[in-house]
């Protein structure tokens, strides 16, 4: 491994961490609305109902109306792009070392990622 | 229950299954699927999809750890990316066709399988030959030992391949981080160092999970109310795990959790069978 790599990884680790901790206040905040607001209601989970929040433009305007559930969900979904985020910077680092088969390889990841994230039902 | 009696117990579990899932190497995600389900009833499909998010946020979490022992191998996690991620979406794809019951019979089993592979001692078995394929992607790699960096050559690159897509589809189909089958695949069939591996393989969960994520939240199966207490539980718990790993004495922890692991996995595929789940 030379240097740039480790410096490379060092940043990418870094913005991982980084990432996970802002959705994860999020989620927190998100959460604390939502037991201030809805705690004393009763809740199962023992029969299968899709959730309201199925999609980035459903999450937006919940988050817009100010409903806590959305703002949770809006942190979940800023920890799945977490990833996938990496994935574009790696391909980025490995330009700018000029890797051309990593580049082509992080490449074919990150389509595989935001096929499955936009096109798949 | 009410939210606010159910969302404390929910935070609670699933931070001690973070805790011992960290602790033993197994992952939070595949012990808080079976304790959701079998202790509070939740549907399978609820649990799945909040321990899909929390293996995210496990993952991208503790990579920063490993990362900096310089264990890790890129290249490897990279290339063997592409194959866990086409499984992981064809895994979730199968996962909504498949009947519940019949997931809990394959969790049951995965899990089974995930605690005997906790047990197994490590034994490198590091190849001093090249492989032309490996060669060519660049694969090898060197890591820190007692006596310095030591090389290691990558062997096998197309059966770990192709074991790495079985493994994203585990992960794809019971929301799971599915670590043990890739460290299976990069140790036994590719002879990647043990280190090398486990480390190399976490920072690959987390990209594997995201390629099903999006297909578990528009199925409307990552329900916001219950995955906030298991992802922030299951966070809380893996890092204050992870912190443990370092000092104390874990050996009698270890085997008392193997026993509630096995009794689990027993009770998901019991269950399943049975149709009561």
């Amino acid at each position: 491994m030379t240097l740039t790599d480790e410096r490379m990884e060092r940043i990418l680790a870094n913005l991982l961490r980084t990432s996970v901790f802002l959705s994860a206040a999020v989620v927190a905040a998100g959460g604390a609305c939502y037991l201030i607001q809805h705690g004393t209601e009763p809740v199962s989970y023992r029969h299968f109902q899709p959730t309201l929040y199925r999609s980035v433009s459903s999450v937006a305007l919940g988050v817009g109306h100010g409903h806590c559930l959305a703002v949770i969900q809006l942190g979940l979904l800023l920890l799945i792009a977490t990833p996938v985020a990496r994935v574009a910077a790696s391909v980025v680092a490995f330009g700018v070392e000029r890797d051309r088969t990593y580049v082509t390889v992080s490449l074919i990841v990150l389509l595989i990622l935001l096929c499955s994230l936009i096109l798949m039902r | 229950m009410t939210i606010l009696e159910l969302t404390p117990l929910v935070f609670l579990i699933s931070a001690l299954a973070g805790f011992l899932g960290a602790l033993t190497g197994l992952g939070g995600a595949v012990v808080v699927t079976p304790a959701l389900t079998l202790l509070l009833g939740v549907d399978l499909r609820y649990a799945i999809g909040a321990s899909l998010v929390s293996v995210i946020a496990t993952s991208s979490g503790s990579a920063a750890a490993y990362l900096r022992e310089g264990f890790s191998n890129m290249g490897v996690g990279m290339f063997l990316e592409i194959a866990t991620t086409l499984g992981a979406v064809f895994g979730a794809f199968l996962s909504a066709r498949t009947p519940t019951a019949t997931l809990a019979v394959v969790f049951g089993i995965i899990l089974a399988h995930a605690a005997w592979q906790s047990r197994r001692e490590p034994r490198d078995q590091i190849s001093t030959e090249a492989d032309r394929l490996a060669t060519r992607l660049k694969l090898d790699g060197s890591y820190p030992t007692a006596g310095g960096l030591e090389r290691y050559h990558v062997r096998r690159v197309k059966l770990g391949f192709g074991l790495m897509f079985g493994a994203g589809t585990v992960s794809g189909l019971l929301g799971v981080g599915s670590g043990p089958l890739k460290v299976i695949a990069m140790d036994q069939a590719m002879r990647i160092p043990f280190k090398v591996s486990t480390t190399t393989s976490n920072f690959m969960i987390g990209v594997t999970a995201a390629a099903s994520a999006g297909i578990y939240l528009r199925r409307g199966y990552i329900d916001p109310g219950l995955a906030m207490p298991v992802m922030l539980g299951v966070l809380a718990g893996s890092l204050l795990g992870a912190r443990q790993l370092m000092g104390a004495r874990t050996r009698v922890l270890r085997k008392v959790f193997g026993v509630v692991v096995a009794v689990m996995a027993f009770e998901m595929i019991f269950n399943g069978i049975r149709g009561t789940i």
